[in-house]
This record gives structure tokens, sequence and C-alpha cells, in this order.
């Protein structure tokens, strides 16, 4: 028993030795890489942020259960992917991102304490999360009481700018302006169906679309909302067979997206002939998951990613997100959003040589990432991104094949004059 | 409001919405079903209903998938094993949750709804768990999804005339159980009055657990038919449970007649108001509407004559 701890202990001691002496050439090379990994913890931080030595705390806060639980997973394995790669490029200043996991449960109130407890509790220098709207604005006045940062990945509805969140997402100028400009060059659209969830994202949106449909001297022959969770679309259905619409402009979200298109195909209305032709810009290749390929098929969504994408950066980050968590995983582009939201935050800091949060803001605006999936982006000094937008066609696999892509990156234009 | 219509396109909308209205109906019948018979003959308000139904819609995904697997060739008669599996497993589970929790709670008709709120939540958290988190596609028969054109503008999707046989057959089957056969008698006499049915030799415990069987049953086979028109997802089932109550209390808790009645007007009400207003507003009408009617009259619109 003796002989056997004596020779364990000595073979911990060898092995240790020989864990010294091959990381001290990794050593140098992190340090030549990074002069950063010098600087002392107190100079890094100097407003009592989780940080040490060799480890910064940072949040995720997301939905893992109730109904958001479809829509989040989706974010919380892109934002861990990306920890986990700066982590094994020698993580942030030196130091190796822990990431504290919190569930907003689906539930507004319980988004803000749990921010809350992010901030207050864990000292956590960046918290990836929150999804819709409503979860956002629950968590707003907690980030700007207690100066924390929130990186937000949704695409969302805009009027907002907060100096404590920076907006991965597309706003909807963005997401809106470049689809319907695109439908009415190529497609020859006149007259377009606005159809929507009843929440505040479609009704802005479509707001924006029908201001810019107005603007280029177009038609807009009906306008529908429907409370979350409908699952009966015949009535909308028949309305739009009788106004004959060009394009229908669509705006469902969760659940009802399933009920839509599968209630749309049953009657008889095949989005591959393309009339009318329907656009949306809230189904992603995560949603097609639930409402199936060959149901969604022929049908355009405009929004900045799309999996296909076939440029280098995607193509290597759909490999190493394939390999993380499955193969038949989809990749949505608020997924895509939120795997930026960790690297642009590293970007920040790494700008500012400091964690502190006021300076990591000063740091934002102007700020580029080059290895992006979606392609090069750039921060506003508005705290959203300069992103271009791509129109899709979906395919009978659940994919999208791009067929247009915007010139140049759009600028980011949270409060669009003309369009309120 | 019909100024913008020529008469031949007024005469398709009233023939489409009407027929709508018809598929709406159908849906709400077989939705409400299940809970009346519940609801109704027990008094057990189950708020895990919905929970049932996504059950049944999990169970068609799970033979579909089985089916295009290893009998790609029967692929397109999936469906009907589907819907009967869907029934055998949740009326199963529906029998087990009686034996386990339901029977200890009936002096105590509150608590059950606690109970059952509870319930659902275990299952769509077990849903999430076995499923996943993100809604699952049901890839269904070719046959099923397309529609049948009557006129160029008058089209009647398939699956909505499926769903119409179905809840006609099951309706049918139901009143059929209910009247006629020896379980449907004695479920009456406990229903009308428990310790004199229990005198006269009735086993009450097994007409109750079969009853909430039944009910179970027909929520899964209600869920596996939704496939075609709605979501499968951990929560889906919360989606149908308003309506459901709606039909149901509107209807007048234990009367099937009354059931199938207020499906009636409530679907026929919102359809047409859909069309003619937005789609949110048809909503508060229609619910306004019945709060209404139920404050002129709490039983609903029919309720049995029984001396208590």
């Amino acid at each position: 028993m003796q002989k056997l701890n004596k020779s364990g202990l000595s073979n911990v001691l060898r092995r240790n030795i020989l864990k010294g002496m091959m990381a001290l050439p990794a050593a140098m090379l992190v340090s030549q890489l990074s002069l950063a990994a010098a600087m002392s913890t107190a100079d890094v931080n100097t407003t009592g942020l989780a940080v040490t030595d060799d480890t910064v705390k940072v949040g995720i806060l997301h939905s893992i259960t109730g109904t958001m639980a479809i829509s989040e997973t989706g974010s919380v394995q892109a934002e861990m992917l990306a920890i986990e790669q700066i982590n094994a490029m020698g993580g942030v200043l030196g130091r190796q991102i822990e990431y504290v996991q919190e569930d907003g449960a689906s539930d507004w109130p319980t988004f803000a304490e749990k921010s809350k407890k992010l901030l207050v509790k864990d000292k956590a220098a960046a918290v990836f999360g929150c999804w819709t709207s409503a979860s956002r604005k629950a968590v707003l006045p907690v980030f700007e009481q207690y100066n924390g940062m929130l990186y937000y990945p949704t695409f969302y509805e805009g009027l907002e700018q907060s100096p404590n969140v920076i907006y991965t997402g597309q706003e909807a100028t963005q997401q809106i302006i470049a689809g319907i400009d695109w439908v009415t060059k190529t497609k020859d659209a006149k007259s377009f169906f606005l159809l929507g969830s009843d929440y505040i994202w479609p009704r802005t949106s479509n707001k924006i679309a029908r201001k810019h449909i107005d603007k280029l001297g177009l038609k807009v022959v009906g306008e529908e909302y429907y409370p979350l969770g409908h699952t009966s679309f015949n009535s909308v259905i028949n309305k739009i067979k009788l106004k004959k619409p060009d394009v229908i402009y669509a705006i469902v979200v969760g659940g009802s997206n399933v009920a839509f298109y599968k209630q749309l195909k049953a009657a008889g209305i095949d989005m591959t002939k393309e009339k009318p032709l329907v656009l949306t810009i809230s189904v992603t290749e995560d949603e097609i998951l639930g409402i199936g390929g060959e149901n969604m098929q022929g049908a355009y969504a405009a929004m900045k990613y799309f999996q296909s994408l076939t440029n280098t950066n995607n193509q290597e980050f759909v490999a190493a997100f394939k390999k993380r968590w499955g193969d038949d995983i989809v990749i949505g582009d608020v997924t895509q959003a939120a795997y930026l939201g960790p690297w642009l935050w590293k970007a920040a800091v790494e700008k500012a040589g400091s964690f502190d949060i006021d300076k990591v803001r000063a740091a934002s605006p102007n700020l580029e990432l080059t290895t992006a999936p979606e392609g090069y982006v750039k921060v506003h000094e508005n705290h959203h991104l300069w992103s271009k937008t791509r129109i899709g066609h979906a395919l009978p696999n659940g994919q999208y094949e791009v067929v247009y892509e915007t010139e140049d990156l759009i600028e980011p234009n949270p409060f669009p004059k003309g369009y309120q | 409001m019909f100024a913008d219509y020529t008469s031949s396109e007024l005469t398709a909308i009233f023939a489409m919405q009407g027929f709508a209205g018809l598929i709406l109906f159908s849906v709400f019948v077989l939705m409400a079903l299940g809970l009346a018979i519940i609801f109704g003959q027990m008094g057990v308000i189950n708020m895990a209903h919905g929970e049932f139904m996504i059950l049944g819609a999990y169970i068609t995904y799970l033979t579909s998938q089985l089916f295009s697997a290893y009998l790609p060739s029967l692929f397109d008669g999936y469906f009907f094993i589907a819907m009967l599996l869907a029934f055998v497993v949740t009326g199963a589970l529906g029998a087990l949750v009686e034996w386990a929790m339901i029977r200890h709670l009936y002096k105590r008709p509150l608590d059950t709804l606690l109970a059952t709120w509870g319930l659902s939540l275990i299952l769509q958290q077990l849903y999430r768990t076995v499923f996943g988190a993100r809604e699952v596609g049901v890839s269904l028969p070719d046959w099923l999804m397309g529609s049948y054109a009557i006129t160029d503008i008058i089209e009647v999707p398939i699956n909505g005339i499926f769903v119409m046989v179905l809840t006609i057959f099951i309706t049918i089957g139901v009143y059929l159980l209910m009247q006629k056969s020896r379980l449907g008698k004695q479920t009456r006499a406990v229903v009308q009055n428990r310790a004199m049915a229990g005198a006269v030799g009735i086993n009450t415990e097994k007409v109750d657990r079969y009853t909430f069987a039944l009910g179970c049953g027909i929520a899964g086979v209600a869920g596996s038919a939704f496939t075609m028109v709605g979501s499968t997802g951990p929560t889906a089932g919360q989606l149908y449970i308003v309506d459901t109550f709606l039909v149901v209390v509107f209807g007048g808790a234990s009367s099937l007649l009354g059931t199938v009645a207020s499906a009636f007007t409530i679907s026929q009400a919102q359809s047409t108001m859909e069309f003619f207003l937005s789609g949110s507003m048809a909503k508060v009408l229609t619910l306004l509407t019945v709060v209404g009617i139920l404050m002129l009259r709490p039983q609903g619109l029919f309720s049995l004559k029984v001396r208590r």
C-alpha cells in the first residue's frame, strides 16, 4: 500500500515536471503572441469584475425551458462554441473565459432577476443573451443600473439604442428594405399582403414595410395580425386568394409558423409557382425543422445569414458547429449572430486593453470582425452592426439557397426617419 | 364592405368561409370531446389535456419515422396506424395517471386543477428532454397535403376534409358508446348518483378509470390529426387548451351535444369575423360574446336536467 502510494506520488511529480517543461515553450509563445498576457489584473480590471490572473467570468442568459427554448437553444450552443474556440486560442488578454449559464425560463421577470444575479453576484464581465424583445426590455434597466454589457443576437424591430447593449442581429430596416427592393426589382411585384403575429416586432416591421412600399408607389392590399400561437389560418388564406397579391409578406412566428405554412400548402397555394410569392423575415433554418422542408419549398427569406453561405469563414464555422453539436443540427440567422457576441467582446476588450465596461464600450464602435461566418462586419456608433442582407430561396431539404446579396454593407438605422 | 368584390367572388367567399368554419368546427369538436368527457362525466378539470394531445402528435411523429425507415412502401397508410397507436398509448397513460393521481382527488375538484397543471408541466419537460426543445417536423403522406379545386377560386384542402370525417366518426362513436354500451350506461349512472350506482353493483373505480382513459385517448387521436394543421413541440399543447376549455364551458359541462353545438357556434362566429375584421379583433369579439352569454346563462348552452 505504502509502496503504491510512493510510486503514485513520484509519478505525479514526474508528470508535473514534464508538464511544466512542455508548457514552457507554449507559455513563451502565448506571451509573444499577446503582450496583454503580461498585464496585471489590477490594470485590466479597475471596477471589480470577476477577473483573476488566469480567468474571466461571463454570463449566458437564455431560455432553456419554456416556450422560447425552441428558439434560444441554438444561440446557447453558438455562444458556448465561440467561448470554447476563444479559450483554445489562449483566451482574452491571456485569461480563459468561464461562463455562468442562467435560465430565463421564457419568463421576462425571471430574465431580469437572473441578469441582476449575473451582474451583482457573479460580476460577469459581459453577458450574452436574451432572444425576444420582451426579455431584452426586461433586462435593460438592470444592465443600465449596474453598468453591464449585453450582447443581444436577435433580429428585432429597432427603436432602441442602449449604451449597455451591442445588437449583433439586424434591426428592422436592414432586413426589410433590401428584401422589398429585391422583390420589386427582380420579381416585378406590384402588390403586397402583409401578415404577422400580433406583437411589437411584426407590427413595427410591417409598418416599415408599408411605408417603403408606399414610397415605391406600390400597393398594400391587406394587413392582418393573429395572436401568438394562433393555429387556424384558413380565413386569412381565403382573403389572400381573393385579393391576389403578388407577394405575401409573412412575419408569423413560433408554432403559428408551422400551422400557417402547412395550411397554405393544403389550400392549394404552391409557393414554387410564385403566384403569389412568399417573402418572410421570420423563418430561419431552425423554424423549417418544425415546418418541414417540403412545406416551405419555394418561399423566399430576407436575412443576413444562411447556413449555405459558401465563404470559407462560414464553411469552417459550420464544420466546427456540427463537430461540437452533432451532424444533423441546423444553423439559423440568430445562431450565427449569437456566435458573433463573444468574438466582438474579445475584440473590444483587446482593443481597450481592459475588461472595464466603460472602456469596452468606448472601444466597440468601428470595431471590425473579418472572421464572421456572415463575412466582414463592423460595429456602428449606434451599437448595431453594419451587415449585408441576403435573399434565400427555400429548398425541400430545409436549407436556403442564396439567390441575392446586397453589394454593400447596409448601415444600421434603429430610428429610421419617415418610417415611424 | 362588399363593394370591392363581384357577385361571383362573393359566392366564393361565402362558400370558402363556410368551409373554413366547418374545418375549424371539426378541430374544436375533436379538441374538446376528450375534455368534455372527463370534465362533464367526472368533474375533473384536466389542465394536462393539451399535453395528452401532444403525446398523440409525438407518437405520430415516431410512427412516421419508423415507417419511412423500415416500411417506406406502406408510408401512404401510416397515418391510420399512428392514430390507433396514439389512442392506445395516451389512453394507457391516462389510465395510469388516473390510478396514480386523480383517484385520490375526486373529493377535491379544485385540487385536480392544480395537480393536472403540475402534470402538464412535468409532461412538457419530459417531451423537451426526450424529443428536444425544438419542434419536430411530421412528414405526411402526399395524398393528405393537397387540395381539391372545385372552381378556380374555391379550393378545398384535403386534410380539412380528413379532419371533418374523422370528427364525425369519433363523435358518433362516442355517442353510441355513451348511450348504447354497457360502459356508457354505467358511466351515466355514476355521474347521476355515485353512491347509488355503487350500491347496485357498478364498480365505480373501474368506470372512472375507463372514462378518464377514453377522454385522454381521444385527446391523443386529436393530437395525431393536428399534426396536419399545426406544430408539434413540447409546449404546443398550450396553444389548444384555452379554446378547448372555452368550447366545453360554453357548451355546458356535462353535455356532449352542448359541446358540439358550442364548437359550431364559436367556430362559425370566429371564422366569419376573421374574414371581415382582423384576426385579433375576431378573437376579442368571440371571447366577449362568450363571456356575455355565460353571464346570462352560467350553466352553458345545454345542461342536464338532473335533480341534485
